[in-house]
This record gives C-alpha cells, sequence and structure tokens, in this order.
C-alpha cells in the first residue's frame, strides 16, 4: 500500500495511500500532487504551524508594536488607534538633558566589555591549553566556569556584601594603607564602570573560554610537532599556530559579541543600580525601564528602545565589514 | 610525555601553573565566602572578620529561612516554574524542531526564514510588556511558562542533531505503521537525550536565575519566584521584610544579613550541585549552537 513504484518521487515523505491521479492536465496533476503531498504531511505541517503562530504572537506581534515610538499610545486605546506623531519622542530626547549622559553610560560601559571582556578569555583560553595535566585543566575549568551558572541577583548581593563600607575589600585597602577611611563604592558613580565590567568578567571568563578551548582541540597535532621539530617556544606556538587555528571562531564569535554588545548589561545593571550611582548606571535599557513601565510613558521609551536597535544593528554591520576585510570571515 | 622540558619550558609551567591557581582563587573564594558566613552564628558575624571558615558554627540562618513561610513559597514557585518550564520548552521546541528539520516540508524554508528574523530583531521591552497585558497574563503563573516555552537558537541546536539521525530508524518506524507523531515521541526524543539534557540545562538555569519576570510582570507576592524575591530585598535593601518573616523563636542570633547569606546558599546550591554531572553535554551544545548555527 506505501509507495508504489511508478508513484513521483515528492510522495516519498507521506504514507500517501490514493492512487496516481490521470495526466491530462499537467497543472491540475502538480496541484492535486501539491495537496496529497500536503496531507501525506499534516502531521508535521501542525508541529510546523504551533512554532510559527508561536512565533508570530510572541516574536512579530511585538515587532508590529514597534510603531508606537512614532505614535501617542496610551493604555486604554489599541495601538492601531493611537494618533501618529511622527519623530516628536525623537525631538524630545536629543533635546533632553538624559541623552548625553544615557548615551555616554551606554556606549562606554558596552565598548569597554567588549575591549576588555572579548580578549581576556581567548588569553585564558591560550593559557589553559598550555597545561599539561588533563585533570589538573579539567579543574580549572569546572571552577572557572561556576560563577556562569550564579544569577546575577545573587552575584550582586556578594558585590554589596563586599563593597560596603564594613567590606572586605575596604578592610584590605585599610590595612594596606592604601586609603585612609572605607569608601562606599556602589554609591560612587566613579567606580560603577569598573564594578560593571570586572565583575562581568568574573562571572563569564571560563565560560566565555570553552567554545574557543573546543575550536583549539581541533587544532591538528602535527602541527604542533612540526613546530617543535623546527625549534618553536611555547609563546611562538601560541601565537604561530593556535591563535590563527582559532581565528574563524574568534571573528564570528566578535561579530556576535558587537551585535549584542548594547544588551547585555541589563539584568547586571538592574540590581547594581541604585539612586546614588544613576549619573553612571543610567544606560538605555534601564532608562526606557524606568520610563516605560514605571513612569507609564510606552511611547517615549519605545522611541529610546528602537533607536539603540539601530545602533546595533549598525554596530553589526561595522563588524561584520571589519572582520571581512580582515580575515575573509563574516556572519553574512 | 618523556621530552626533556628546557629551562624557559619549565618556568612557563610555573608561572602559568600558579597563574591558574590565582585565577581559580579569585573566582571561588567570593562563593566560599558567602558559604562560611552563612554557616556562622548572625550575631557574632556582625563583628566581621570571617573569611576562611566558620567562628561559631551555627545552623539557625538555614533554620530560620526554612521556616519563613515568604521564602518557602517563593522558593517552591521556582521550583514549579523551573520544572514545568523545562518539560514545556523542551518538548515544544523539540517537536517544532523535529517538523522544521524534516525534507520535503512544505513552507520548511519560509518557517526557517521567520524565524532567523527573529534572532536579529525583536520588539524590545514595552511592546512585550503590552502583549503580556493583553494576553492577560499578567500576575499569571502562566507568564513564567508560555512566553519561554519556544527559542529558535534553541531549535537550531534540536535541528541539527535531528538531521544526523539516520533516516532508516524512522523508516522502520513508519513501516510498522507508526504516524509523526509517535514517531516523534517514540523514536526521535528516546536518541535526542545528549541535545535534550544540553538545552534542558541552558533553559533550566535561565529558569532558575531569571528574576525580571517576577519583577515587570507579577505584583502578587505569592507567585514571585526566589531570585526575584532577593531581588527586592538585596537591591531595594529592604531587609526588613526578610527579618520580619521570620518566627520569632531563633531570631535573637540571626540578623537580616546572615538570613541573606543563608538564602543565597539555598537558591544557588542546586545549580551548583547539577552543574558537573551536565558539564559534558553542554560543551557539545555550546560547539552546535555557536559553530555550525
Amino acid at each position: 500500500m506505501r509507495n508504489q513504484p511508478h508513484a513521483e518521487p515528492a510522495a516519498e515523505t507521506g504514507g500517501g495511500t490514493a492512487p496516481a491521479p490521470p495526466l491530462e492536465d499537467g497543472r491540475k496533476f502538480a496541484r492535486s500532487r501539491w495537496l496529497k503531498k500536503l496531507y501525506s504531511q499534516r502531521h508535521l505541517q501542525i508541529m510546523a504551524l504551533l512554532g510559527v503562530i508561536w512565533m508570530i504572537i510572541f516574536n512579530y506581534i511585538p515587532m508590529y508594536g514597534v510603531i508606537i515610538a512614532f505614535k501617542e499610545f496610551n493604555i486604554v486605546k489599541s495601538i492601531g488607534e493611537a494618533p501618529w506623531v511622527g519623530l516628536e519622542h525623537y525631538k524630545e530626547f536629543f533635546a533632553n538633558d538624559d541623552f548625553t549622559s544615557v548615551m555616554r553610560n551606554t556606549l562606554g560601559i558596552s565598548l569597554l566589555k567588549l575591549f576588555i571582556g572579548f580578549p581576556l578569555p581567548i588569553i585564558f583560553a591560550l593559557f589553559l591549553n598550555e597545561i599539561r595535566s588533563f585533570r589538573y585543566k579539567r579543574t580549572i575549568q569546572t571552577i572557572s566556569y561556576l560563577p556562569h551558572f550564579i544569577s546575577w541577583v545573587i552575584l550582586g548581593g556578594i558585590l554589596m556584601t563586599w563593597l560596603a563600607d564594613v567590606g572586605i575589600i575596604n578592610k584590605i585597602l585599610l590595612s594596606l594603607n592604601v586609603i585612609d577611611q572605607p569608601i562606599t563604592y556602589l554609591a560612587e558613580p566613579k567606580y560603577f564602570w569598573g564594578i560593571v565590567i570586572t565583575s562581568d568578567i568574573w562571572k563569564e571568563l571560563g565560560w566565555s573560554a570553552i567554545i574557543y578551548l573546543a575550536a583549539i582541540a581541533s587544532i591538528s597535532p602535527e602541527m604542533y610537532e612540526a613546530a617543535t621539530i623546527d625549534g618553536a617556544g611555547r609563546f611562538q606556538k601560541m601565537w604561530y599556530i593556535t591563535l590563527p587555528g582559532i581565528k574563524a571562531t574568534i571573528s564570528i564569535l566578535f561579530i556576535l559579541a558587537v551585535g549584542g554588545v548594547l544588551n547585555s548589561n541589563f539584568d547586571q545593571i538592574l540590581v547594581l543600580r541604585n539612586t546614588l550611582n544613576e549619573s553612571a548606571s543610567n544606560v538605555i535599557d534601564i532608562f526606557v525601564y524606568h520610563t516605560g513601565l514605571q513612569n507609564g510613558r510606552y511611547s517615549y521609551a519605545q522611541a529610546v528602545s528602537l533607536f539603540k536597535s539601530i545602533i546595533a544593528i549598525i554596530l553589526l554591520l561595522i563588524a561584520n565589514r571589519v572582520t571581512k576585510k580582515l580575515n575573509d570571515t563574516s556572519l553574512f | 610525555m618523556f621530552k626533556r622540558k628546557t629551562k624557559g619550558e619549565a618556568i612557563f609551567d610555573m608561572f602559568n601553573n600558579f597563574g591558574m591557581l590565582i585565577v581559580c582563587f579569585l573566582t571561588i573564594y567570593p562563593i566560599w565566602y558567602v558559604l562560611v558566613n552563612a554557616f556562622n552564628d548572625g550575631q557574632d558575624a556582625m563583628r566581621g572578620g570571617i573569611y576562611w571558615w566558620p567562628r561559631q558554627f551555627s545552623l539557625q540562618n538555614f533554620e530560620a529561612v526554612f521556616q519563613s513561610s515568604g521564602i518557602m513559597t517563593a522558593m517552591g514557585i521556582t521550583v514549579a516554574k523551573t520544572v514545568i518550564g523545562v518539560f514545556v520548552h523542551v518538548l515544544f521546541t523539540a517537536m517544532v524542531a523535529y517538523a522544521f528539520s524534516r525534507k520535503g516540508l512544505i513552507g520548511g524554508k519560509l518557517y526557517i526564514f521567520l524565524g532567523t528574523v527573529t534572532m536579529f530583531f525583536g520588539g524590545g521591552l514595552i511592546p512585550t510588556y503590552l502583549l503580556i497585558k493583553d494576553l492577560n497574563m499578567l500576575d499569571s503563573f502562566l507568564v513564567y511558562i508560555i512566553p519561554a516555552m519556544f527559542s529558535f537558537f534553541d531549535l537550531i541546536i534540536f535541528m541539527t542533531f535531528f538531521r544526523e539521525i539516520p533516516d532508516g530508524l524512522e523508516e522502520a518506524a513508519k513501516i510498522d505503521g507508526a504516524n509523526d507523531w509517535s514517531i516523534f515521541l517514540r523514536v526521535v526524543l528516546p536518541v535526542s537525550m545528549p541535545v535534550i539534557a544540553t538545552i534542558a540545562l541552558f533553559h533550566g538555569v535561565y529558569q532558575w536565575n531569571d528574576y525580571f519576570t517576577g519583577v515587570i510582570y507579577i505584583n502578587n507576592t505569592d507567585l514571585q519566584p526566589i531570585q526575584t524575591y532577593l531581588y527586592k530585598v538585596i537591591a531595594q535593601s529592604s531587609s526588613n521584610q526578610m527579618m520580619a518573616q521570620v518566627p520569632g523563636g531563633i531570631s535573637k542570633t540571626v540578623t537580616s544579613q546572615s538570613i541573606k547569606m543563608a538564602t543565597m546558599v539555598v537558591t544557588t546550591l542546586p545549580i551548583v550541585f547539577v552543574y558537573p554531572f551536565l558539564q559534558r553535554y553542554f560543551v557539545k551544545g555550546m560547539m552546535i549552537g555557536s559553530i555550525k548555527g
């Protein structure tokens, strides 16, 4: 009863049981064949469409909702009913005092994270790879990515204990006579960026290194043997073999990191921010959360949020172009 | 491994090993610090100076945590949302991935295109909030499950795996009269345990650690997960709320700070215990997700 020998290959996917239709009309035939194929994969289509419906509701409807950035949206009306205001919200944002500080904080924290936080895992992976003992290496790795699994709420709690005026950091610095009175670090804007970047590196260093270690593991050992015979030292092998060997991985991850760089702060900063460090901690995402959800200015907040997305896309395109020029690797 | 090390190599190895030890210490010590303080008597810990080992060992902080109804309710919500969330997410995402991964699926290319777009563009916080509000999911347990039940990124990982399953396995099931649902449930899922473990771990960690959903969508404190509860205690410094919930009997020696430490330990422990057992899976999962995807 299953696929008859003369059946078209397209019918293979399903359990079509009807005999092949007459061949008078090619189009009609193709159409009925298509329908037959569709019917034969009806169960698969239901599975697929459930996913598509989910995406339409939870991804595409919010994308449509982005247009409230150009409207005066009010919670009692629907998005369609709200009147258009054009670029009104952007004019207000650019004229606002918040604009400079929010942009400075967003770009400052993001770029510092990128330029310090991106290379460190590579360096860590390079050196970890040089550890000879397998068990020691495995232990270090296991410990190094432990913090990745701990939430920012818990880490924020730890940081607040450590950085308090009676905290361990002050005790150490006081006893070493580096400072003469305790500092409340999280209350001082000038320390905020440093805290955010350091703690982010602490949390993600080991985890980010996994992918590089995996890439290093796939480099052929013969390359190293050949280099050893040529008299290369450890650093030379790292520089001339390992690093070029993982260049493609580095490029792809760099593009992805640049594309996501403006998003990477929210969970962390929401925990660590307070009214005292606001001038250094007010990034776009925090600003959107406060103006939009807490003060109910949905349209204005959405306009700012959309502005961020546009910068993110521009950064992504630049990074893609640069890595393509440099070493022929690109995402698209 | 019988190669003779040169002097330079030996020095390099020494510095490298030493450097790694320092990195490990810096990574683990802050966590250790919380642990020893959680096991120390609260009043005594106020004097400070507990760095390596509890000075006055005490389990009262944990007793207080387990007797506080607020903390336990929040813990229950977290366990429920993690267990149900992982189950629903893995099953649903795998199901869609299975359909998407079949050759000759009509509309398959369009479906995958629709999904790829979602990886680069999104509505952002405000439109998503308005959607959840319109769906009447504010202050509902469903808000933890349904908006998180699918992820296109995880779908790609599943799809990569499913495509490597030999076709013969499914054909055999088809000849035995199985339809696509039973092939998916009885043939494909059982042979996909490594990838299921990976996705379950990723999503489990997300569900367990997520505090933000509870902050924006939930007002009812009986529905907030433990991370949201801790966020309110830690970031908004309302530690008194924590003390208020502790039954009177043992509150002589515990302090809000020591209960905080104990709650942090209780909240983190399950993850710390689970992850060494699952690490061989997630390295593989990360490779599939990041390189081939």
